[in-house]
């Protein structure tokens, strides 16, 4: 099933003449438009004729968070407020918020894409979809409805808390699709069971979930848990709202809307582009936008491309879940090593929550690496020849995820002091 | 069979002091205790005589905790006890992983536990044991 199935099959070579077109376009439009991005090229020695293609993408410059808060409020948008019919902000952990605006037709285009992934995850027009994300300056609540009332879906615009009544409505209204975070999905699903209110009392058959990383084994829980397919859902206000990507029914890594966006994974410290399959940045243009179109925009966030067709018959490149952030990265004996792995490697030995944290030291000029892990009543064994094994165990997963070994030590249980960010879980003790 | 209580502890001062506070503090009497340790950590094993509040006590006091089965045999202080016990048992090509010794109840005899890889055969082996007599948790306190 699809939303546009002539666009969501396009064949790669009708994509790649679209994306060239729309980049050109959008290209004159931000040097003509946007005073940031004319200084930027000029900086570059680059003229908007430069750009030919898709195949001139890694001369354009890249943009940042901090280009959006350095030019706060509307300092990068490319319509006038006259045209700008949306404002939505994400909170600012330092200070101002980022500010996004949308014109109707980014407004029409965001709700495009939303029903795309709506029927991506197997909804239409007959479909009761319950959006529990938040409504407001958060493109979470807002970004969905559009779509799912383009859709003619019946909505619930419910947005979050009050699980109660979240609960309530679900079963009373027959809901058949669940749109909130994946954690709230869990608690959502406890609360269920707590109040004796079995599954087959309920309607839901799917859920899309997003706004925060969440590994393969917390989708087998969701899934079970509720008795339904949970899909994956990628996006950012920067680059437009939640919709940006979604994963069909194959769900092997999420379709990135080729036909707006225009997806890259480069190395976050040589910022070079990296080929299809590699793990790194991932960085978007937008080629459809009016109101606050970006060139390169740096997400942060790591993913690996795949290219090959979907069976599901989109042809639509496709993005891993997300791995980590880049803010995270670092260098141990000159490989890339991002937290995020070391979390993975050890959500793959079983550990539901793992507590960890990496300790670098550097013995002359051979930089070493500890983790610590804590042991959960899940692996401790009462025989050293158990937590030897387990230890192993850790190092041999650590290795084969990292490229990199590791002193692994089992420490005992919140004996890691907890933090809120996680790059708290790194101790460098390296004068470099 | 009785219930083993075993706890992680990393090789610090004061670590092992904590859990003898915890048992103190709930008049929980210890009969035999062993220490498995490597360079970063070790395992405490404790045969205790309210195995079940210990494990929850530990638990809350932040203690990794984990309750083992092992076997508790009464044998007599001889010259020899201990290996005719150990033949029946890879006589049946049963494993010790590891044993220690408890205090005694009578007199003349010794009461030793210990951890094998098939708890039942075990059991099993030694139910008609002329060498060794097994212990349940009440005759052990």
């Amino acid at each position: 099933m699809y939303w546009n199935e002539k666009v969501e099959t396009m064949s790669h070579e009708e994509l790649i003449y679209i994306q060239n077109e729309r980049l050109k376009d959008m290209v004159h439009r931000l040097y003509y438009n946007v005073p940031f991005y004319r200084s930027k090229f000029q900086n570059l020695g680059l003229e908007p004729e430069d750009i030919k293609g898709i195949e001139d993408l890694s001369k354009l410059p890249f943009t940042t968070k901090q280009d959006l808060r350095d030019n706060y409020p509307y300092g990068i948008f490319a319509s006038p407020l006259s045209e700008i019919v949306r404002i939505h902000a994400s909170s600012g952990t330092t200070g101002k918020p980022t500010v996004v605006g949308y014109t109707k037709k980014d407004i029409n285009t965001w709700s495009e894409l939303s029903a795309r992934a709506f029927v991506a995850a197997d909804a239409d027009r007959n479909s009761v979809i319950q959006i529990a994300y938040g409504y407001g300056l958060f493109t979470g609540g807002l970004g969905l409805h559009y779509g799912a009332e383009k859709l003619c879906a019946s909505v619930i615009p419910i947005s979050t808390g009050n699980t109660q009544r979240q609960i309530m409505l679900m079963k009373d209204l027959k809901t058949s699709l669940i749109a909130c975070t994946p954690s709230y999905a869990i608690y959502l699903a406890d609360s269920i069971k707590e109040q004796g209110i079995s599954l087959e009392e309920l309607n839901l058959k799917s859920g899309i979930f997003g706004a925060e990383p969440w590994p393969e084994n917390m989708r087998k829980e969701i899934e079970k848990k509720l008795n339904i397919t949970a899909h994956d859902i990628y996006g950012l206000s920067e680059v437009m709202g939640p919709g940006v990507a979604i994963e069909c029914n194959y769900k092997c890594g999420m379709h990135i809307w080729e036909d707006h966006f225009i997806p890259e994974i480069v190395d976050p410290n040589t910022l070079e582009p990296l080929p299809y399959g590699t793990l790194g940045e991932l960085v978007f243009t937008t080629i459809t936008k009016e109101g606050m179109p970006l060139l390169r925009y740096r997400t942060r966030d790591l993913s690996i491309l795949y290219n090959e067709t979907c069976k599901c018959g989109r042809t639509h490149i496709r993005m891993e879940r997300i791995k980590g952030r880049s803010d995270d990265m670092l260098i141990i004996r000159g490989v890339n090593i991002f937290p995020s792995q070391i979390e993975n490697a050890l959500l793959e030995i079983g550990e539901v929550e793992p507590h960890y944290q990496l300790i670098i030291t550097r013995d002359g000029t051979l930089d070493n690496l500890e983790i610590k892990v804590e042991v959960t009543e899940h692996l401790f064994s009462d025989k050293i020849s158990g937590l030897e094994s387990l230890q192993k165990n850790i190092a041999r997963k650590m290795e084969s995820a990292l490229q990199l070994s590791a002193k692994i030590t089992l420490v005992e249980p919140n004996s890691i002091p907890r933090f809120e960010g996680k790059s708290k879980r790194v101790i460098d003790k390296r004068n470099i | 069979m009785i219930k083993q209580v075993s706890v992680f502890l990393e090789n610090k001062v004061g670590r092992l002091e904590n859990i003898l506070e915890v048992l103190y503090q709930y008049d929980i009497n210890l009969r035999s205790i062993s220490v498995a340790e490597t360079t970063d950590y070790g395992i405490i094993r404790l045969i205790l005589d309210k195995p079940e509040l210990a494990i929850e006590k530990l638990k809350e006091a932040g203690f990794m905790v984990k309750e083992t089965r092992v076997l508790a045999l009464e044998i007599s202080d001889i010259t020899g006890s201990m290996l005719s016990v150990i033949k029946e048992l890879s006589a049946n090509d049963i494993s010790v992983e590891y044993t220690y010794s408890s205090l005694p109840l009578h007199g003349n005899n010794v009461i030793i536990i210990i951890r094998v890889d098939d708890n039942e055969k075990a059991v099993e082996v030694l139910k008609e044991s002329k060498n060794a007599k097994l212990l349940n948790i009440e005759e052990l306190v």
